[in-house]
């Protein structure tokens, strides 16, 4: 890998920019220099782009370009907030399309980057993308019933807050924690069994795959006539969703550790649990984490699923639902991004939990 | 060193054999469990004495068991399928295909969308860093939240039918694809790479030669997740368009006016399809990759 490749002449198509009407008025098209706020980010994205040559080390080229990326995406954002109309503007978008590939620079020059700085990939790309959908649904103006933008969804959000937070209580708090730890426990603890009792672990697997190929929307139905409308039917389903991933990854777990220190093991005269706690388990992590990790976005989407099939009045489902038949999307989409940011979030936490116990894993034989 | 109770027939059908034996039971008991409430209530008002036997019968012949019984979904099956001919909306079969077309539709999609996401990503170090956790985070958002939206847009665009429906499925397909090609495509053997560098080999000819033999085995087992995850997609997706066709408008209807055996029928025939769907995989595995170099199993 050398340090660094050199530019593609790609951004340079905002050279283009000039030529073509950037905004319309009344009829009238509108050039660069009609402009001050445009031709200002224009001078700057191309100041950026001319200006690359004289700066030393990688880190401060991608800080001068950003600052032309930037550019690039404030000038349709000023432009609106002026009132004009940009869907038929090619200038515009030519600028802000130029910007779009001078970040996919800025984003290879920050891919090398450790530390804190390897997060920056990711939230630059996460920014530009929420960026875009913001510019491109209010340039083109797409109604709010296909795709409401990202300000739309902020202030729905915030008007909603308190609605939102019964809804995350009642489905997350209640339904999810309880059916994703009964169901990854009860996988876990039957994984084990059929560890000690190998036909029966013979007899699980083939049912472990029919299972894990029913649909859960499936059983949603059956689980919501079973358990009556609240927390107790949605969990009855995350079990059923969880239990079987959980007891074939700890399994698959269960038989990796090596033949050659299952032997030692057994030289030393540690008997079934011992080598089980000392030496399977910890070696069964990275699989016990995979299965926890499919786990959590399973029980989230089981949960919502369940609560479109019958819920009380509260819940992330049961607000999509309903607020789909008003026409509300910012509300849904919302809901969404509560469900999105919370399933991140617990995937997260798993990640770096499993970075903290596997890098753990080698070193626990020193003690 | 005696046989493995797992290579004699015995040992490796026995188990699964007793497993399901054990499972009917359950469902048996389940059933009686379950329906025993109302179908002694039915009793008490038909008036006539009655006992354990006449309980029983009756809690396993229900118009509209809270439970069914094995037989009367295998029954609810054997009729829909051979009471009606196939091109019938009331024949199961004719659901069947309508489901498993979109099922595949939107997988051959996912397959394509989520092989290239991980060239991308195994190729081009700015998309590793970059995309893979917005691919990750992709999967947290309910997709079912978002179904009725993509028919939506979808359907303002002109396009009805089988293309939402398949695309909820690519959704849900292509991820797996993704991290396990990701996986796989890095899974090649270091010193074999570094020959490749001897040979002065391009990254093209790497990755042809040695990258995507040596990702197979991984690409076949998230095929088979995929395979199972795209029927999900595909029924899920046939929930909001009120569809008139397919196994998902069958679990609604049946979910609406309570016809539970219909529920069951619909749950074992999409059961069957992902079974055959993932048995089909299966096999195109073990035509690909040559057998030592260790697939999935």
């Amino acid at each position: 890998m050398s340090r660094t490749t050199p530019m593609s002449p790609a951004p340079l198509v905002m050279l283009v920019a000039p030529l073509l009407p950037i905004a319309w008025q009344g009829g009238a098209p509108v050039y660069l220099p009609q402009s001050p706020a445009a031709l200002a980010c224009f001078a700057v994205s191309l100041g950026a782009l001319l200006l690359r040559g004289t700066v030393r080390g990688s880190l401060a080229e991608a800080v001068l370009l950003l600052a032309g990326v930037v550019a690039a995406f404030a000038a349709p954002v000023l432009l609106i907030g002026q009132g004009l109309a940009l869907a038929q503007a090619p200038g515009v978008w030519v600028h802000l399309a130029g910007g779009v590939l001078l970040l996919w620079r800025v984003l290879a020059l920050v891919a090398p980057l450790d530390g804190a700085g390897r997060l920056a990939g990711p939230a630059l790309f996460g920014l530009a993308l929420v960026a875009l959908w913001e510019i491109l649904t209010r340039g083109f103006e797409v109604p709010a019933v296909l795709l409401p933008p990202p300000s739309a969804i902020l202030a729905a959000l915030a008007a909603n807050a308190a609605d939102l937070w019964d809804d995350f209580r009642q489905t997350v708090l209640k339904s999810v924690l309880r059916g994703y730890l009964i169901g990854c426990g009860a996988g876990f603890a039957v994984a084990i069994l059929a560890d000690r009792v190998p036909a029966l672990a013979r007899g699980l697997l083939p049912l472990g795959n029919l299972a894990s190929a029913i649909p859960v929307v499936g059983i949603a139905p059956i689980m919501v006539m079973w358990f009556g409308f609240d927390w107790q039917s949605k969990a009855a389903v995350i079990v059923v969703m969880t239990f079987f991933p959980m007891l074939i990854n700890t399994l698959a777990g269960l038989s990796s550790a090596e033949r050659i220190q299952l032997d030692l093991m057994r030289s030393y005269g540690a008997g079934y649990w011992r080598t089980l706690v000392l030496l399977r388990l910890p070696s069964a992590l990275p699989f016990l984490f995979n299965g926890l990790k499919i786990n959590s976005t399973l029980a989230l989407i089981g949960a919502i699923v369940a609560e479109f099939f019958g819920t009380p009045v509260v819940g992330m489902g049961f607000r999509i639902s309903t607020q789909v038949a008003r026409m509300n999307l910012d509300v849904v989409w919302a809901s969404i991004a509560v469900a999105a940011l919370t399933g991140s979030l617990l995937y997260g936490a798993l990640a770096l939990a499993e970075r903290r116990a596997t890098s753990w894993h080698p070193s626990f034989r020193k003690r | 060193m005696t046989t493995d109770p797992a290579d004699t027939l015995a040992g490796r059908y026995g188990p699964v054999a007793a497993m399901a034996l054990a499972v009917l039971v359950l469902w048996y008991g389940g059933a009686l469990w379950l329906n025993g409430p109302q179908a002694a209530e039915a009793l008490t008002r038909s008036g006539t004495g009655w006992g354990t036997a006449d309980l029983i019968r009756q809690a396993f012949a229900m118009k509209r068991p809270v439970l069914p019984t094995p037989d009367q979904v295998a029954v609810d099956l054997w009729n829909s399928l051979t009471g009606h001919p196939v091109t019938s909306i009331r024949n199961l079969l004719y659901h069947t295909a309508v489901t498993a077309g979109s099922a595949l539709t939107g997988f051959a999609m996912g397959v394509v969308l989520g092989v290239a996401l991980a060239a991308g990503i195994v190729q081009v170090r700015t998309l590793e860093s970059s995309l893979l956790p917005w691919i990750i985070a992709s999967q947290t958002i309910p997709i079912l939240a978002i179904a009725p939206m993509i028919v939506v847009i979808l359907g303002n665009m002109g396009f009805t039918g089988l293309l939402p429906k398949a695309v909820i499925s690519m959704y849900l397909c292509f991820f797996p694809i993704t991290v396990g090609m990701v996986k796989g495509l890095r899974s090649a053997d270091p010193l074999a790479l570094d020959l490749m560098r001897t040979y002065s080999a391009t990254t093209r000819q790497t990755f042809r030669l040695l990258r995507l033999p040596a990702a197979l085995p991984f690409l076949f087992a998230s095929l088979k997740i995929a395979v199972a995850a795209s029927v999900v997609g595909a029924i899920v997706g046939e929930l909001p368009t009120g569809g008139q066709a397919g196994l998902g408008a069958r679990l609604l209807s049946g979910s609406y006016y309570g016809q539970t055996v219909q529920i069951w029928s619909a749950l074992v025939m999409s059961a069957v399809l992902s079974v055959a769907l993932v048995a089909a995989v299966g096999a195109a595995e073990r035509l690909f990759v040559r057998a030592g170099r260790g697939g999935a199993r």
